[in-house]
């Protein structure tokens, strides 16, 4: 049984228990307002208790429960304004890195700095954090991040390259502004 | 070129999404290709960096209570199995639980090891790897007290193939410790020292090194001391020299 899938048995309480601190986590990262986030965590909850039925057991029920958190967060009015500010071309983007000597693994090593990976990474649009916040902070699969984001496959790993690119460019950016 | 079709695909590789075959082979390139390695070692502290960071927001309790109560006590699957589902669950709960508390350690125990080879590399990468350089151990002994809140004793090197480089401080999860380096056959060897105390995650005696690590690794716990003994090398010399310094402790 791969991480995420449920044994058929298993209530909704067992299911949903375990993914509440990191569903809160994430919701807090997509809204930047604790009580947003609540609001967005307790309308997830209700959703999902009510489609449960709907859920197929077997299948993978965290990828299920995140696709409930973020259409609820696109239909927010946090949401709405979010994704409205995002560039239409963002998947052909390019971000320019600006000239410098440190790249952004120097900065991180050399002068370790959460601040500085936090600013960089609340500067980043919506869709380039979500997915970066479901890679490497919850740990998703790219299949999951496939269902959970309705995206195909090639489209998570395009993407989440781009948004370690423009975390990168962001890293220098917030560095440079810390120097001047 | 070779090393450009490795590179397009690093991300993928360090995210385990590519077949077992494929990574094996990753593995053996960046265990011969210093370019490689470096920017797969840049990319894995980025990802560990963000994986800190990205772990900011905790719940209160209150809100946590507010949600289990709103969905405790409503079994939305009835399986009319009475106490034979009712002992199923609760078997499932227990192996559940136990599962999680390993997979915990484990995954802790994973880090910590992960911590150490970052170290050892980054390090050894690092245009001057020791602060202390001194192939004397009368001489890196004494250089790291005042620095570290505890002390440790080296072992004598006569009539044996390792020689000491130097030290230098260094930090596991803000834990202050020691770090030295030896070498053996122009292989360097990294020896780490830290307070067990102040460590993130209980390690076991005995504990070989996770699979997926391209060294050899041994570590052990003596008088309230974590030691890790690192390299490239073979396990007999990382033996070897663990050996000396479990005799000088």
């Amino acid at each position: 049984m791969r991480v995420g899938e449920n044994l058929p048995s298993e209530s909704f309480e067992q299911l949903a228990i375990p993914h509440f601190e990191r569903l809160y986590n994430f919701a807090c990262w997509l809204t930047h307002d604790r009580q947003e986030a609540e609001d967005l965590v307790q309308e997830t909850y209700a959703k999902a208790l009510k489609g449960f039925s709907s859920f197929q057991p077997g299948t993978n029920f965290r990828a299920w429960i995140y696709k409930i958190l973020r259409n609820a967060f696109l239909t927010s009015r946090t949401g709405l304004k979010a994704t409205a500010t995002v560039p239409l071309d963002l998947e052909d983007e390019e971000e320019a890195l600006l000239a410098t000597k440190e790249t952004p693994e120097t900065i991180l090593l050399q002068r370790w700095d959460e601040q500085l990976l936090r600013q960089a990474m609340e500067g980043l649009p919506v869709a380039y954090r979500e997915i970066l916040l479901l890679c490497e902070v919850e740990e998703l699969s790219y299949q999951e991040i496939s269902a959970t984001l309705v995206i195909p496959m090639g489209t998570v790993m395009s993407r989440l390259s781009r948004a370690r690119k423009a975390l990168r460019g962001g890293l220098q950016q917030q560095f440079a502004k810390r120097v001047n | 070129m070779v090393c450009e079709s490795w590179k397009a695909k690093l991300d993928t590789y360090l995210d385990r999404e590519v077949p077992e075959e494929e990574l094996r082979a990753f593995d053996t390139h960046v265990r011969s290709c210093p370019s490689c390695s470096a920017d797969a070692l840049a990319r894995v502290q980025m990802k560990r960096a963000i994986q800190i960071a990205g772990k900011r927001y905790t719940p209160s309790a209150e809100f946590r209570k507010r949600i289990q109560q709103k969905i405790a006590s409503k079994p939305l699957r009835s399986f009319g199995l009475g106490w034979t589902f009712a002992a199923a669950a609760a078997a499932i709960i227990v192996v559940g639980t136990l599962t999680s508390v390993y997979l915990g350690t484990r995954s802790g125990r994973d880090q910590v090891f992960s911590e150490i080879a970052d170290l050892h590399v980054a390090t050894l990468a690092s245009a001057s790897p020791v602060d202390v350089i001194s192939t004397d151990r009368h001489t890196v002994k004494p250089w790291f007290q005042g620095k570290i809140p505890f002390a440790f004793n080296l072992p004598e090197l006569q009539n044996s193939e390792f020689t000491l480089l130097g030290g230098r401080m260094t930090y596991l999860d803000q834990t202050p410790g020691a770090h030295l380096i030896y070498d053996v056959r122009k292989h360097h060897i990294s020896v780490f020292v830290f307070q067990e105390r102040s460590l993130p995650a209980r390690l076991d005696e005995n504990l070989v090194s996770p699979k997926k690590q391209p060294f050899n690794l041994e570590t052990w716990s003596q008088v309230g001391l974590r030691y890790f003994v690192i390299g490239d090398t073979s396990a007999a010399d990382i033996d070897g020299l663990a050996k000396l310094f479990k005799q000088a402790s």
